[in-house]
């Protein structure tokens, strides 16, 4: 629980962030003490620190709300959107540190460069539909809907990304690595009812999907609650399994005695209390994230 | 000689949201080159904070619904100041352009038989909005934002448009733009251009929108010559968070009305029913029984909760002044008593979570505290229906940056569905202008180093006015006196107010680099902020009555005699911003007849 430095009797709490600040070139962090009020999350800090202490600090930040994935940082070392991690979860006794994302080079403060995303991006096939039924028009029932649209809900806030050490601090992996978001991208093609294409191939050979090891610190760190690992990345590896023989993955499989995901298991991981964590148990917290 | 670089295409777009993608989409179609400038990253802008759904009469809940009746509905709902010929346009053609994002991927609710399923919004008569839970903005966004990337369309990240360019002639030829990343200006050189910018809640201090909502567009426009419509017509949504206080004005969507839920006062009492406006009484609810049996049959009369937003939000906020508030000074929401858990978290998954989260209320078992919140600008740049041009040669609006559409009060769900529409129609328009044969009109280079002088002006001064000081008085002063309620006094209080902070935001100092520095941002937006808070201020003095979004303590009545006929045109000529009263084109009687049409 929040700790407010009481100060002098009837003076207002304060509150001590420590702000990663600089660029390509180096930097450090800053100690900001700014006046702490109730039900704050770490972005009204940061923004009082903008307008009381650091009118030129570098933030990127838009809805507020959670709804559009900007804000994100690391905070205390921990992937985080800063405009949902509420200052009362934290303990702010020492300072509360809040970094730019790793994964990606600084431009400046918190902002990061973060066009390797939209490079990978580009790199996929568009949806392909099938044509549409006699009448002009789809019809899909809601079960077949369900799966896609847990993907659907990825705001592109790259923490997963960030926190994926296949490229967190391996930058030599990037141009053979896509990362979890755009396994979710291409799952989401992949199991569209209407969708055409096969992109397993290009899972293989372009978008790195084997060097991903399903250590499940993306499902950690997704703030829309998607089950990347286990309900994207898990069944993608099965597709690409499925297409390419190979022998070593089969032998895992055989030795692990991982369950093929049935139907049945599918619809259940794609329910409504399977996205509120009822269902899925999640790794514990990644280690090595400390910025 | 400033120093910057150059990009050249047929058609530019300004903003990335689902007005600007689809224009883009459209007019990179048919064959003009097409360039996205947008102020934040792909995927950012605020279409995503969309929740409840887009509006189209596809008739797949109830087969009864059609365009006719949706026309109806929204001329009704924006109290007849709406360009008509849009609303006939919009309602016609929203079916197929929700289909058509159908087939681009986007993945809808569905009814029982595999259709598009529709949920109940206020103002609108059957069950309308297509929707995915309460994230349809965003499912819509990246629909569009995959579609532009699989185009090959040039989207310019994190630029700051700071000014449309024009020839001698007055022809909109491009744009100056600043790259927020390192400081430095481009030159967007355009045989058209495309507004497509959003809106202007950020003069408020109380807003459901993004840092991004500056009204640049508005701005742009109106410095470039061009005719705005409707500027005192600004939307308070009903339903805003109000607590804690960092997260005041963050939306709560109207699905959750739509859905089931109700407004109560302090006492627990369903306050709507004493607020039933006689313009509504025939096709409103008068008793809880029959308000609740709407929901399963349309032949009852709907709940007063589903009144348009602006009889909603003046309900609360009359709640509210007469002592019957909440805690934190909104009234209840109350989903948790008339719907199962299960039901809440599955329609209002993003809801559940936002409260969640950020107030520690569970909406399945607690009442939600809100209060009206900014929300959504009617009024902008004045437009041709068929082709989004503007009154400036070259130049063309789509989406909340331009006005006509939504009258004086807009209806839930309509505003995805009129960027689908006009977003494509202003893209065509703006294709069929730039692929028209013609010289390329050229800018004079002297208006360039003027511009970024003037821009890099911020950072000559050792001390000044802090940005973000003269922001935080511009909301208060807008908060206070150009609010839901109204009246002279205040709203010419508030033109002296801006005229003070015209002067001192001339006075503002800006230290350290030119590479992302977020104060110079704020300086530069304020440029834009203050002269469209000047126009809906002046817009506002000027219509002097009621109607929809605009609400005047001191006319409290419309007056359809003689502003229920004009729509206020407002212009900038040689520095001076005026208003101008302009007659309503009647609409032909085969569009008229519809409105009698239903209760």
């Amino acid at each position: 629980m929040m700790t407010p430095d009481l100060g002098a009797p009837g003076a207002p709490p304060t509150v001590t962030l420590a702000i990663w600040r600089g660029d390509a070139g180096g930097g450090g962090f800053h100690d900001y003490t700014v006046p702490a009020n109730e039900g704050e999350v770490v972005l009204d800090v940061v923004h009082r620190i903008q307008a009381e202490l650091a009118p030129d600090l570098a933030v990127r930040w838009n809805c507020k709300a959670g709804k559009c994935g900007s804000c994100s940082a690391e905070v205390n070392g921990r992937p985080r959107l800063m405009c949902m991690t509420r200052m009362s979860t934290l303990e702010t006794a020492e300072p509360v540190t809040v970094s730019p994302m790793r994964a990606f080079p600084v431009i400046r403060d918190l902002v990061t460069d973060v066009s390797f995303n939209f490079a990978v991006a580009r790199k996929i096939p568009p949806f392909a539909p099938r044509p549409p039924g006699p009448d002009g028009t789809y019809r899909m029932a809601q079960f077949d809907v369900d799966r896609a649209q847990e993907f659907h809900k990825c705001i592109e806030c790259f923490l997963c990304q960030d926190v994926c050490h296949v490229i967190r601090d391996h930058e030599e992996n990037k141009p053979r690595y896509a990362g979890p978001r755009f396994f979710v991208r291409v799952a989401a093609l992949e199991m569209h009812p209407l969708d055409t294409l096969d992109r397993r191939e290009l899972l293989r050979e372009e978008l790195g999907l084997g060097l991903c090891n399903v250590t499940k610190c993306c499902t950690e760190v997704c703030p829309e609650q998607i089950h990347v690992t286990d309900n994207a990345i898990i069944p993608l590896k099965e597709r690409v399994v499925d297409a390419v023989y190979d022998p070593v993955a089969w032998l895992g499989r055989t030795i692990l005695r991982r369950p093929r995901p049935t139907p049945a298991a599918v619809a259940a991981a794609s329910s409504p209390a399977a996205r509120t964590g009822e269902v899925i148990v999640t790794d514990p917290p990644p280690t090595g994230q400390a910025g | 000689m400033a120093d910057y670089e150059t990009h050249s295409v047929d058609v530019l777009v300004i903003g990335a949201g689902g007005a600007g993608l689809r224009a883009a989409v459209e007019a990179a179609s048919i064959g003009a080159s097409t360039a996205v400038v947008c102020k934040s990253l792909l995927g950012k802008a605020h279409t995503v904070m969309a929740e409840g759904g887009v509006a189209a009469a596809l008739g797949n809940v109830w087969p009864e619904d059609n365009w006719k009746v949706h026309f109806r509905d929204t001329m009704r709902g924006g109290k007849m100041l709406n360009n008509w010929r849009m609303a006939q346009l919009h309602a016609q053609e929203a079916p197929d352009r929700v289909l058509e994002l159908e087939s681009w991927g986007a993945l809808f609710d569905r009814t029982p038989d595999g259709r598009i399923l529709q949920r109940d919004f206020g103002g609108h008569r059957y069950a309308r909005l297509a929707h995915v839970g309460d994230r349809t903005g965003l499912e819509m966004l990246r629909t569009l934002q995959d579609r532009a990337v699989a185009a090959g369309i040039e989207v310019f990240m994190e630029c700051k448009i700071l000014r449309l360019l024009a020839a001698p002639s007055g022809a909109v030829c491009g744009a100056l733009g600043l790259w927020r990343e390192s400081g430095k200006f481009v030159v967007f050189s355009a045989r058209a251009v495309v507004l497509a910018s959003g809106g202007i809640g950020k003069i408020w201090k109380f807003t459901s929108n993004s840092w991004e909502t500056t009204g640049d567009g508005h701005a742009l426009a109106l410095w470039a010559g061009a005719d705005l419509v409707d500027m005192e017509c600004v939307q308070f949504h009903p339903t805003g968070m109000v607590w804690p206080a960092s997260a005041r004005g963050l939306l709560v969507t109207e699905g959750v009305r739509g859905d089931g839920g109700v407004l109560k006062n302090a006492a627990g009492e369903r306050f709507m029913f004493s607020y039933i406006p006689e313009y509504y009484a025939k096709e409103t609810a008068d008793t809880i029984d029959e308000a609740d049996r709407w929901y399963d049959d349309k032949s009852f009369r709907r709940p007063p909760e589903l009144l348009p937003r602006d009889e909603v939000a003046r309900a609360i906020n009359s709640e509210v002044k007469a002592g019957r508030g909440s805690p934190h000074g909104g009234v209840y929401l109350d989903i948790a008593s008339r719907r199962s858990p299960e039901y809440i978290r599955r329609r209002l998954p993003s809801m559940y979570q936002q409260f969640k989260e950020l107030a520690d209320v569970d909406i399945t078992t607690q009442m939600m505290e809100i209060g009206p919140t900014c929300h959504y600008m009617m009024g902008g740049v004045r437009v041709d229906a068929e082709t989004g041009a503007s009154t400036a040669p070259g130049l063309f609006a789509t989406g909340e940056v331009a006005g006509g559409m939504h009258g004086a009060n807009r209806l839930g769900g309509n505003s995805l569905s009129d960027l689908l529409v006009f977003g494509r129609r202003a893209g065509i328009g703006a294709a069929e202008h730039a692929l028209a044969p013609g010289r390329r009109p050229e800018s004079d280079p002297g208006a360039i180093d003027r511009e970024t002088s003037s821009a890099l002006g911020y950072f000559d001064r050792d001390s000044g006015e802090s940005p973000y000081t003269v922001h935080a008085e511009l909301q208060e002063t807008m908060q206070s006196l150009v609010g839901i309620i109204r009246t002279q006094d205040e709203l010419e209080r508030a033109v002296e107010l801006l005229g003070e902070l015209d002067e001192r935001a001339r006075a503002i100092a800006v230290a350290g680099r030119r590479q992302f520095n977020s104060a110079w941002h704020l300086a530069l937006d304020l440029e834009s902020m203050l002269t469209v808070a000047r126009a809906t201020t002046l817009a506002a003095i000027a219509r002097r009555e009621s109607r929809g979004g605009h609400t005047r303590d001191d006319y409290p009545d419309p007056d359809p005699e003689h502003f229920g006929k004009v729509n206020l045109v407002v212009r900038r000529r040689r520095g001076e911003t005026t208003v101008a009263e302009e007659p309503i084109v009647p609409m032909p009687a085969e569009l008229a007849a519809l409105l009698d049409v239903g209760p």
